[in-house]
């Protein structure tokens, strides 16, 4: 990936920054300006939580170029708390099946590593089962 | 806007054509529709293709082909819309010839894929998708419809081995297909025991890549003599969605596949009943029901069902992909939409070999760019 590609993209990559709009409330990941509810211009900052549950996921065994490291590995479309879904991979699995349903959140990890010139990591956002914290 | 027939076509077998370069395939198949339509020149050739620029490092396929083909001077452009580009492509040189504007246009397409290896291939599909939050998180163009036909499965209840009569269906037409990359029937243990690509996707819910060019030449319908074939092209629309799944309202509705048909419908003024037979964009078994459903065919959620009932079959109420669809005719990615045409073309003119169906007088075609992002529909009527 070309490092000013990267690097426009860093608050959504780290912090999962979308927008909400501002006529109806809608909030937007990735970010699209104007609003799919409305139609309205809908350009104010907003963070997610990074909570979510698994609308959908397979796993890639034939990984495109540049992320072969880290195949096979499970991907997702992540459906936000705020509403949102969102295209992800998942990590941290351990043991537990993948399911239509599970609780995620999201953490930064590193997607692919590139060769060449650029030879930049690349880090983003992944998503992984929400712990089940003792009380 | 005038009335606008198909008089001529062409293409050359899918396959992987290591002896034939990208120029050359177009070619074969620009010049053998010109020969069946019995023309020599053209007002302008629109050329349907999704990777050249990567794939043969070959842009500016307008100028390239065209004088290949003995059309220099002749108008000429690339159109691009992922895996819809062949269509893209018809429907610009339909627009031509309708408006007044061209007396004779070649919709013309090509896909050369095997000049890469496979995970180039791989790379280049994805583009299809959202750079920066689709392909830029991992997700290959398998996995995307992957995970559409896991939640389908998940919110209808439908079981794998449902999807099976897609793929089995289009691999005993193929059979009959000289220009078929598969001819060998499957049966449903072929497809219990395929291997996963992408769960549930398994290697005979995926259409194979190849080589190939399609071509179609159309002019205005008074212009062809009555004693000769006459096609015309009665229904052409195209509509977008978000390129994104995740943008998408409904992921599991193609709403452009819906809004396509729909207007090719009124264009037509039928109603989908009225449909004899359907070439589909059976890139995946999930996207043959999906376009079922949004064509109106089936209920939602119920396009399996047709499979399953058998409904798709020749001599049932609507038979898909009549000389093997995408999944056994083969998917070279920006060239399908024409092959899907000609194919049409060949039941309405009576030509289909041992595919020919008993009732082709009304056949429609419909391409899908990709994910569900770019669809467009065309009907054409025997007269
Ligand atoms: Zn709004």
């Amino acid at each position: 990936m070309e490092v000013p590609r990267y690097w426009r993209n860093r608050n959504q990559r780290y912090a999962l920054v979308g927008e909400v709009c501002p006529h109806c409330e809608v909030k937007i990941f990735p970010p699209r300006d104007v609003c799919p509810a409305c139609g309205q211009d809908a350009k104010t900052k907003f963070s997610f939580s990074g909570r979510g549950e698994v609308y959908s996921y397979t796993t890639i065994s034939d990984a495109p170029a540049g992320y072969e490291e880290n195949a096979p590995y499970t991907v997702a479309l992540v459906k936000l708390e705020e509403g949102p879904v969102v295209t992800a991979q998942l990590t941290d699995l351990g043991q537990e099946p993948v399911s239509i349903g599970m609780p995620v959140e999201m953490v930064t990890r590193r997607i692919r590593q590139d060769g060449g010139k650029e030879g930049i990591l690349v880090y983003g956002y992944k998503f992984r089962p929400v712990m089940a914290v003792a009380r | 806007m005038r009335d606008v027939a198909v008089i001529g076509i062409g293409q050359t077998p899918v396959a992987e054509h290591w002896d034939k370069s990208l120029k050359e395939l177009a070619g074969e198949a620009v010049i053998a529709a010109m020969r069946d339509a019995g023309r020599e020149y053209a007002d302008g050739m629109f050329m349907g293709n999704m990777m050249s620029g990567s794939a043969n490092h070959q842009q500016h396929l307008g100028a390239y082909i065209a004088d290949w083909v003995g059309l220099r001077f002749t108008e000429a452009a690339k159109i691009e819309s992922a895996c819809s580009s062949g269509a893209a492509s018809f429907r610009a040189a339909f627009i031509a010839v309708a408006s007044g504007e061209m007396d004779c246009a070649i919709a013309a397409a090509v896909e050369k894929m095997t000049d890469s290896t496979s995970d180039e291939i791989t790379t280049q599909l994805a583009t299809a998708a959202d750079a920066d939050y689709e392909a830029g998180m991992g997700l290959s163009f398998v996995a995307l419809n992957a995970l559409i036909m896991q939640r389908y499965m998940h919110e209808y209840g439908w079981g794998k081995e449902h999807f099976a009569p897609f793929p089995i269906n289009a691999h005993a037409n193929a059979a009959h297909n000289p220009n078929a990359r598969f001819q060998e029937p499957i049966n449903l243990a072929t497809y219990e025991k395929a291997g996963m690509i992408c769960p549930p996707i398994n290697l005979m819910d995926a259409s194979p890549m190849g080589d190939g060019a399609a071509a179609l030449v159309l002019v205005p319908l008074d212009s062809v003599s009555s004693t000769a074939k006459r096609i015309r092209i009665i229904g052409s629309a195209g509509a977008t969605d978000s390129i994104a799944i995740h943008h998408r309202k409904e992921p599991l509705f193609l709403q452009a596949a819906y809004l396509s048909s729909q207007k090719a419908y009124k264009m037509a003024g039928i109603t989908p009943s009225e449909i004899d037979f359907f070439e589909l964009h059976d890139a995946f078994s999930i996207m043959s029901a999906l376009s079922l459903e949004a064509s109106g065919f089936a209920e939602r959620g119920q396009g399996p069902r047709m499979a399953v009932e058998g409904e798709i079959f020749p001599g049932g109420r609507l038979p898909v992909s009549t000389r093997g669809g995408l999944k056994a005719r083969g998917h070279p990615v920006g060239a399908t939409g024409l092959y899907q045409l000609v194919e049409v073309v060949q039941q309405l003119r009576g030509e289909a070999g041992k595919n020919q169906l008993d009732r082709a007088r009304i056949g429609m075609a419909q391409n899908i760019g990709g994910s569900g992002s770019n669809i467009i529909t065309h009907i054409l009527q025997a007269i």
